[in-house]
């Protein structure tokens, strides 16, 4: 108890955490190689810092090595970890054991994964702050139900008693902030909390988080890759790459003035813009389509949707609101139960099963999940080979011409042949499925999310290489995303559904045009700008419905 | 024709293809002491096996002396109830039971697996079908039955090898269910079949290549219990005929000697301790690279 209240009696402003020539190395191949690259960190009391880089970049070993903590495999090779006066890097595991949890918290990525689904949230919320004996369990039920209210989880004190799968995602991650905040830590390290979640869930966790954070003095180290959530979270950013440190100022400087042309790079990539075209003629209609998953939910319900040849359309909305669904019923993997699909003047059948092999040819699929998509155990050459014997009938050196040709067309070269996927990087494994899909010569391609799980910069290069190959071969797209970023970059037309209806559709300009539907409006107004003011000023103007019009540039 | 295969070879050389050689060469020279020592063992055994006329002293089944004779010069370990040389039972002996046990485990996979990724890949009634069929053979224990059903059809060396096969298999179908039913849910699963390939391809070229690892590691555990299946069925009379050697009935047979201080009779149970220890061995390092874990 007394160390605990002496450790608040800290000023703001006081340095918390400096960290001097780190190195951590990781194993792999029985190699030690470095990770993070002698890198300094200085992190006062109150402060917020954003770290954001690709992955790779050794941001979330940084902010685990600040709690003293290095995943298996890797090990702090040099440096020093200075938490109030103690060297995190020097402690044995018993004494920072006492601190972890305490003084030091960590909110992960997933939630869902990292909640133990056998207990209810209370009794793990409740688990920490006893085991440090800084609170009974009485006590502990009440701080809890405390903070469930400061994070605007609704009906704080009933929330508790519920299990982890009987809360929504956005939920579970403001719960698991309560948590770490249980016994009042002086730092807590965020790594990417938000990246999971949708953007209209996304803006409530982020204002519910800097809240509590403001409130209680908290310094946090604030781990992502979007930069317009970093831009409303963090006081400062710091930028790695390789982990080595790139660029590191006062956030609205960097934004305002990034020095290094790495930085400049990553802010540039949200300017992607696509002018608008209208397509000659209808490739697909999907003409009042139902559909559900047996049961009697619909999940889908009257989707009309057209896509013109040689253009994209983009399906907008958030997870639940039956996009990925649209997707299976269109090529085929969940029949409808009512409405039709045309394609190219004709009657599509309604389940694969039951198309011709030149139909399944002509419409293709690329995942969200490259690392999924492909097959581990098979070479490079035989899943592109493959596509073009079985679609085109292509053999021998013709097949083998041909890979090669297709993995120039997405930016690749023969290197890759006999690699299996788990050999190359993520964004080479999207690239790989597209010359996949390709290999078939097909006029519309489905793209499900199939930037959402890169990095930025990554996720730009697959959207210009998708842009050049439309041009180049006049192929269709339907782009399923939740981002409004890619939206604008890729689209020609836009359809935003929510809960299993189109609530607005029609060329991108007309959709992205006020006056809005409320929907509509809810999630335009959702996705982070790189101001660093937007989320107050969301918050404020939502506060306020009647004063909705002209309030914020 | 001919000119596709030169102009395909041209195209080769800048492919840099990993021989599996090599990459075993790699791994065996990183494998832990306990999987050399399986994996030597396993070798002398399979070098017995093949080259039994050519080590053994005697044949299986000529009677050279006395029975029981100790230990000499001239049977070095022995003779057996009959006057049979003993050394040169216990290795004809390896040719037969290791045989038969491949056989048997050979057989009894290619059953297992085929209806268990059948039944992960179609799933539905198929799938419920096959399950609850299975459930049933499981439910009656292994030996019990294998020994009804011998003592039904009489024990020949073909019924012997189909009998436990099949009821081994039961065992194969659900692990390979099990670890595929999670393999089939994959997007890559979900692309082959919408590109329109045939359910033969699905189930061998994309589904078993990547469960391969957990049915190799549970291959190695099966033989070694195929291998006591018989050695037990053996003891009991109902496994390899006598005068064929095999180890389990030379435990039997010699089984009153133990009383005298004699140790014939635990030459071939040590035989059959230390080929399962080995294959073990083996299996462990298998499923240790495969699992990933490390340390």
């Amino acid at each position: 108890m007394t160390q605990a209240s002496s450790s608040r009696a800290g000023q703001k402003g006081d340095v918390l955490l400096q960290i001097r020539g780190l190195r951590i190395e990781g194993e792999s191949d029985e190699k030690w190689h470095e990770i993070v690259k002698g890198l300094d960190l200085t992190l006062h009391r109150g402060e917020v810092l954003g770290l954001i880089g690709e992955s790779g970049a050794g941001k979330s070993t940084l902010g685990l090595a600040a709690m003293g903590y290095a995943r298996p495999g890797c090990r702090i090779s040099a440096g020093s970890i200075m938490f109030d006066g103690k060297d995190l890097a020097k402690l044995d595991e018993a004494e920072k054991r006492q601190l972890w949890g305490k003084r030091l918290a960590y909110v992960a990525q997933s939630a869902a994964a990292s909640f133990n689904p056998a207990h209810r949230l209370i009794d793990q919320y409740s688990e920490t702050p006893i085991w440090h004996g800084v609170m009974n369990g009485s006590e502990a039920k009440r701080n809890a139900v405390d903070l469930y209210r400061r994070l605007r989880l609704p009906n704080p004190e009933t929330i508790g008693n519920r299990y982890p799968h009987q809360v929504s995602g956005g939920q579970l991650q403001r719960a698991m902030t309560a948590m770490s905040m249980s016994c009042r830590p002086d730092l807590i390290i965020f790594d990417e909390p938000t990246t999971a979640l949708d953007v209209t869930t996304q803006i409530e966790v982020l204002a519910a988080i800097k809240d509590v954070v403001h409130q209680f003095n908290t310094a946090a180290i604030y781990i992502t890759h979007d930069l317009a959530v970093v831009a409303q979270m963090a006081d400062r950013i710091m930028v790695l790459r390789y982990g080595e440190l790139v660029e590191e100022a006062p956030t609205r400087k960097m934004l305002s003035q990034p020095e290094q042309a790495y930085t400049k790079s990553l802010w540039a990539v949200r300017s992607l813009q696509k002018a608008e075209e209208a397509g000659p003629d209808l490739l697909l209609r999907v003409n009042s389509v139902d559909a559900s998953y047996g049961g009697a939910v619909k999940v889908l319900e009257n989707v009309n949707v057209f896509v013109p040849r040689g253009r994209t359309v983009a399906v907008v909305g958030e997870s639940g609101s039956g996009k990925s669904t649209l997707a299976r019923v269109i090529t085929g993997l969940l029949p409808p139960q009512t409405g039709d699909i045309v394609f190219d003047g004709r009657a599509l059948p309604p389940s694969f099963k039951s198309r011709p092999r030149d139909l399944l040819r002509r419409l293709q699929m690329i995942y969200q999940m490259p690392d999924t998509a492909l097959n581990p155990r098979r070479r490079v050459h035989d899943i592109i080979g493959r596509a073009l014997e079985h679609h085109l009938g292509l053999k021998g050196a013709a097949k083998d011409k041909r890979t090669i040709e297709l993995l120039e067309m997405v930016e690749l070269d023969q290197r890759f042949l006999d690699r299996l996927p788990s050999e190359v990087s993520g964004g080479q494994k999207q690239r790989i499925c597209i010359a996949r899909a390709l290999a078939a010569n097909p006029e519309l391609i489905i793209c499900d999310e199939v930037t959402s799980a890169l990095d930025q910069i990554v996720a730009e290069g697959i959207l210009k290489l998708l842009l050049r190959l439309q041009k180049e071969l006049r192929v269709s797209y339907l782009y399923i995303t939740h981002d409004l970023a890619t939206v604008k970059a890729i689209a020609d037309e836009i359809v935003i559904m929510h809960r299993g209806r189109v609530v607005r559709s029609g060329p991108k300009t007309q959709v992205l045009t006020p006056p809005f539907d409320s929907y509509t409006d809810l999630l335009l107004s959702s996705v982070p700008e790189m101001d660093p003011d937007w989320l107050d000023g969301v918050l404020t103007r939502r506060s306020k419905p009647a004063a909705m019009a002209p309030a914020n540039a | 024709m001919n000119d596709a295969t030169t102009a395909s070879a041209e195209h080769q050389p800048v492919i840099v293809r990993r021989t599996l050689w090599s990459t075993a060469k790699r791994e065996l020279r990183r494998a832990p002491l306990s999987a050399w020592f399986g994996l030597i063992v396993i070798a002398i055994y399979i070098f017995a096996a093949v080259f039994a006329p050519l080590i053994a002293p005697y044949s299986e089944t000529e009677m050279i002396g006395m029975r029981n004779e100790p230990s000499s010069l001239h049977a070095l370990l022995g003779t057996d109830q009959l006057g049979r040389d003993f050394l040169s039972r216990l290795i004809y002996a390896a040719r037969n039971t290791l045989g038969i046990a491949i056989l048997t485990t050979a057989l009894s996979f290619t059953i297992g697996a085929v209806l268990g990724l059948l039944s992960a890949v179609l799933g539905g009634w198929i799938d419920q079908l096959l399950g609850r069929s299975v459930d049933v053979l499981m439910a009656i224990p292994q030996l019990i039955f294998a020994m009804v059903l011998l003592a039904v059809v009489g024990t020949s060396l073909p019924n012997l090898v189909l009998i436990i096969a099949v009821l081994d298999s039961t065992r194969v179908y659900r692990v390979t269910r099990a670890v595929a039913m999670n393999v089939v849910v994959l997007d890559f699963v979900e692309a082959a079949k919408l590109q329109g390939e045939k359910l033969g391809w699905i189930m061998l070229r994309e589904v078993l290549p990547n469960i391969l690892p957990p049915l190799v590691a549970e291959f190695g555990l099966r033989f070694c219990f195929v291998f006591l299946t018989i050695s037990s069925l053996s003891f009991f009379g109902l496994g390899i005929q006598p005068p064929t050697a095999d180890w389990g009935s030379m435990v039997k047979e010699n089984a009153t000697l133990i009383i005298s201080g004699n140790i014939a009779p635990l030459i071939p149970a040590a035989a059959i301790a230390l080929l399962t220890v080995a294959v073990n061995f083996v299996v462990d390092w298998f499923l240790h690279k495969t699992s990933g874990l490390k340390g």
